[in-house]
């Protein structure tokens, strides 16, 4: 699934879907277009409080995530982890390089997008939003919106559908 | 060791002995492919924590059966379901020999891992898995026992833990004699864990 990114102007309906189809057309050419591929959230159980969000992220230009947002959480933030001498830690962090055409990949083993304080038991199959904000090299800033699914928790990792 | 010690020594002397395991795991070829050999190490030996259902556990409680443990926390977004995960592929590719390891997921985050959060997160990977726990001392003292680091990593009004994210295998009499990378495939867990099962 791909989700080509809308630019956060306020265009009329029909232009909007010109603009839509012909970005369609044009791929990588336009000046900042950033795919997002495998969107997912773990599932989790009855009152568990929190989870993560794993996706393929690619942008056409040198930028950057500088957030992400969910309705579904009360905090959503970008982790990172790093496993050292068997430990496994997790650091926020408040960007995420993406350097231009070079897929960065959000699974469990580097970084993920933190979900924390579901509102509710996120089941598989629910489709949840993930709001997120690309910043270019010129400053500006750019919002994509995908409908990450819910896979069950006993999932691996982003890479492989089991 | 003395409980006089400081949390920071604790630390400190645990994060040494664990060097020490990755070490000898270079220069000593053991009996195990994959694995780190940690036959006969005391880790272990001595825990009382308790199952969802309230019922008093020990090593002994699983006497004939292959443990695999590990420590974690319900919301850890990879280590913890990555293990998990794997250790459901280790117990379908052991086929029949699958009945006999037993998955324990011991919390150290019994704060927040309410016994029904728990029982419910580790039977949606596998009903046969049982998660155990302790209050915050009984949890100290257990991660301690088996040399687990633990730390709380504040993030804003809550927190992530930090963790060994090792599993443990013991064979069929309690004696401890496997650690398990989180990087190791389920191939690789499998073929050491039979040698385990063979042994005992």
């Amino acid at each position: 699934m791909n989700f080509r990114s809308r630019k956060t102007v306020v265009i009329k309906p029909l232009a909007q879907a010109a603009i839509l189809f012909s970005l369609l057309g044009m791929a990588w050419q336009a000046s900042a277009q950033t795919r997002i591929d495998d969107a997912w959230v773990r599932a989790t159980v009855p009152g568990q409080q929190s989870t993560g969000a794993f996706l393929k992220i690619t942008s056409s230009t040198d930028s950057k995530l500088v957030s992400v947002q969910s309705p579904v959480a009360r905090t959503v933030q970008m982790h990172h982890s790093t496993m050292q001498n068997e430990v496994m830690r997790m650091d926020p962090v408040d960007s995420v390089a993406l350097p231009a055409g070079k897929t960065v990949v959000f699974d469990p083993d580097s970084y993920h997008v933190m979900l924390i304080g579901v509102y509710a038991q996120v089941k598989e199959g629910d489709k949840v939003p993930l709001t997120l904000t690309v910043e270019g090299a010129n400053g500006k800033t750019e919002t994509i919106t995908v409908e990450a699914s819910a896979r069950a928790l006993n999932s691996s990792d982003s890479g492989k559908m089991n | 060791m003395s409980t006089l010690l400081t949390r920071r020594e604790l630390i400190a002397g645990i994060g040494v002995l664990s060097l020490g395991v990755l070490a000898s795991f270079d220069s000593v070829a053991g009996t195990f492919k994959y694995g780190w050999d940690l036959s006969g190490q005391a880790r272990g030996r001595s825990f009382t924590l308790k199952d969802p259902q309230s019922n008093q556990k020990t090593l002994a409680s699983y006497q004939g059966r292959v443990p695999m443990i590990f420590f974690g926390f319900t919301q850890c977004p990879a280590a913890c379901p990555t293990a998990l995960a794997r250790a459901v592929k280790i117990k379908k590719l052991l086929g029949p020999d699958g009945d006999r390891l037993k998955v324990i997921f011991i919390t150290l985050d019994p704060e927040r891992d309410t016994p029904a959060v728990l029982d419910a997160y580790v039977k949606a990977f596998d009903p046969t898995f049982e998660a155990l726990y302790g209050n915050l001392e009984e949890t100290a003292a257990t991660a301690e026992e088996f040399g687990v680091f633990y730390e709380k990593n504040p993030i804003g009004s809550t927190y992530t833990l930090s963790h060994t994210a090792m599993s443990y295998v013991y064979d069929a009499k309690g004696v401890l004699r496997l650690g398990f990378s989180q990087s190791r495939t389920e191939q690789e867990c499998v073929e050491d864990l039979l040698t385990v099962m063979k042994a005992s």
